[in-house]
């Protein structure tokens, strides 16, 4: 098949489902309910806030995987992106730079980070804009540290980004989109309905609007942010929210925004927004 | 004409069904593999179970775990992948069990196969076909 | 040695005498299986832990030989019986000589 008919076979692979699999519509999003080690409980399904038009449920990513994958969320042993957090509490106890700083030497322990990433992105007073946990940590670096700020989509950025979301796992996303946050928010809503590339695609067009069915032999889920980062089985490693912005508006034949970029902290915070209510899972694990 | 979920699956997967055959151009190497630490022998089913998904969703990271109570050793073979050996697990005098659970690389729809060396020498066999999807633009 | 390669194993920290435990190790490690090209279409050279093993109180629990299918961060799980209280020592193997090991104690009554 030629790439350039998927947004047919999309619609293909819909018609196919309802035409002979009204069973594997009914299994492409599950019931299960995440319980990680046993102990912190997930809502990976709940109604959809008021101010989204096209969907009254919310889904976890979780829920559109296999039991293989989603087992290998539930045990931070099973779950190899705990390498990464790991990776990112020694560097947040690494003193350097010439401040001679360590993260812990202004925050203390890593758990004075609960509830931080249930309100990213905000908005920023200070900086008049509206920052995402990267910034947070890049400024901290450049500000605090004196060190050089770490790439947008860098290991140890999303390393650290995964640390931060450990410590408010379980509890649920809460971004504000009004106030200062509102135009953003706006041009994030945009963004998400804008079709783009060859395909003609938006972020609408596969995730609000085909959300369960197919494509290709994959499922599509709602597109949720609320479990990055997230360790992808695909590439073995950590993946910030950006880095996946910029895969799926990839993926739609298009030339993609800059991560770090004006046009996905926009988006960030309107997917984010999408998902408010939903358990912060992060690092998650799919495929 | 009855449709069953996989019917359905094969045909949500679309054109692409080709992908869900299993690769045959290793065979050879495959057969060599096994017979690399079966001398040859004759091998008989039952006595070893492997555990591995119908439908992986990633050939990047598979689950596969094997259990022969009574073995010396077990070994995975991935009788698609252009190298097939994956790994050979070897039970001490303090194992627990002869259990073992790891992740593997799958270059595709293929047949894994697990194979027991008994303690009196004889050889148990048991295979499992894993469909790789090709995945969307999540996979 | 490659660089950041960590080990993590997971083993209860106490047992009954006789008693079968389950032990999980992860290990950080690119697992470079030597199939992939560069993008000069060179084949990239194999770099993978080609061995692993377990000993309890110097007796041996498992070993594994690896090869290029073993997924990224190589996972292994499985069980050990603990006759007396003593240290677990975890040994890998990295195809450019390099050693990583980890210990674990477990307490026995």
């Amino acid at each position: 098949m030629k790439i350039s008919n998927l947004h047919r076979f999309v619609q293909i692979a819909a018609t196919a489902t309802v035409a002979f699999g009204l069973a594997s519509i009914a299994t492409a999003q599950d019931n299960d309910k995440l319980v990680v080690n046993g102990e912190i409980e997930m809502v990976t399904r709940t109604a959809a806030p008021s101010y989204i038009d096209g969907i009254d449920e919310i889904i976890s990513g979780w829920n559109f995987r296999t039991d293989e994958t989603q087992a290998l969320q539930m045990d931070d042993f099973d779950n190899s992106g705990m390498l990464g957090v790991d990776a990112a509490q020694e560097a947040w106890d690494t003193v350097q730079g010439p401040e001679q700083k360590s993260c812990a030497t202004c925050h203390g322990n890593v758990s004075s980070m609960v509830g931080v990433r249930t309100v990213m992105p905000k908005y920023n007073e200070e900086a008049a804009d509206l920052w995402t946990l990267e910034d947070y940590i890049n400024n901290c670096r450049t500000e605090r540290q004196n060190v050089e700020p770490w790439g947008y989509t860098s290991g140890p950025m999303t390393n650290m980004s995964a640390l931060i979301s450990v410590q408010s796992r379980g509890m649920p996303m809460n971004v504000a989109i009004d106030g200062p946050a509102a135009p953003f928010w706006e041009a994030g809503k945009e963004l998400y309905y804008t079709r783009t590339g060859v395909l003609e695609l938006s972020c609408a067009s596969c995730h609000e609007q085909s959300a369960g069915l197919r494509i290709r032999a994959d499922h599509l889920s709602q597109g949720q942010i609320n479990g990055f980062p997230t360790y992808r089985l695909k590439n073995a490693k950590l993946n910030g929210i950006h880095a996946r912005f910029k895969g799926c508006v990839r993926d739609t034949k298009a030339e993609t925004y800059k991560p770090g970029g004006p046009e996905f902290h926009a988006l960030e915070l309107y997917v984010a927004s999408r998902g408010n209510g939903l358990s912060v899972e992060g690092p998650s694990v799919r495929n | 004409m009855n449709f069953t979920r996989r019917d359905a699956l094969v045909i949500g997967a679309g054109a692409a069904t080709a992908v869900l055959l299993p690769i045959q151009a290793f065979a050879a190497l495959s057969d060599d593999a096994e017979a690399a630490f079966t001398g040859g022998a004759a091998t008989s089913e039952g006595g070893i179970e492997l555990t591995a998904p119908e439908i992986a969703e990633n050939g990047n990271t598979v689950p596969v775990s094997v259990s022969a109570p009574g073995a010396v050793s077990i070994i995975i073979i991935a009788a698609g992948n252009p190298n097939p050996d994956v790994c050979a697990f070897n039970f001490g005098p303090l194992s627990g069990s002869q259990f073992a659970s790891t992740r593997i690389r799958l270059a595709g729809t293929q047949d894994v196969i697990a194979i027991a060396k008994m303690a009196d020498g004889s050889f148990a066999r048991a295979v499992s076909t894993v469909k790789v999807t090709i995945g969307g633009c999540g996979g | 040695m490659a660089v950041g390669v960590k080990p993590r194993v997971k083993v209860p920290k106490t047992a009954a005498a006789g008693d079968v435990i389950t032990i999980k190790t992860l290990i950080s490690h690119k697992m470079e299986s030597g199939q992939r090209k560069d993008s000069d279409g060179n084949k990239i050279p194999r770099s993978i832990i080609n061995t692993f093993t377990c000993d309890f109180n110097g007796q041996n629990v498992m070993s594994a030989e690896l090869h290029g299918a073993i997924s990224t961060n190589p996972y292994f799980q499985f069980e050990a019986t603990v006759p007396e209280s003593g240290e677990f020592t975890f040994t890998w193997l990295d195809d450019d000589g390099s050693i990583y090991t980890d210990t674990k104690s477990i307490a026995v009554s």
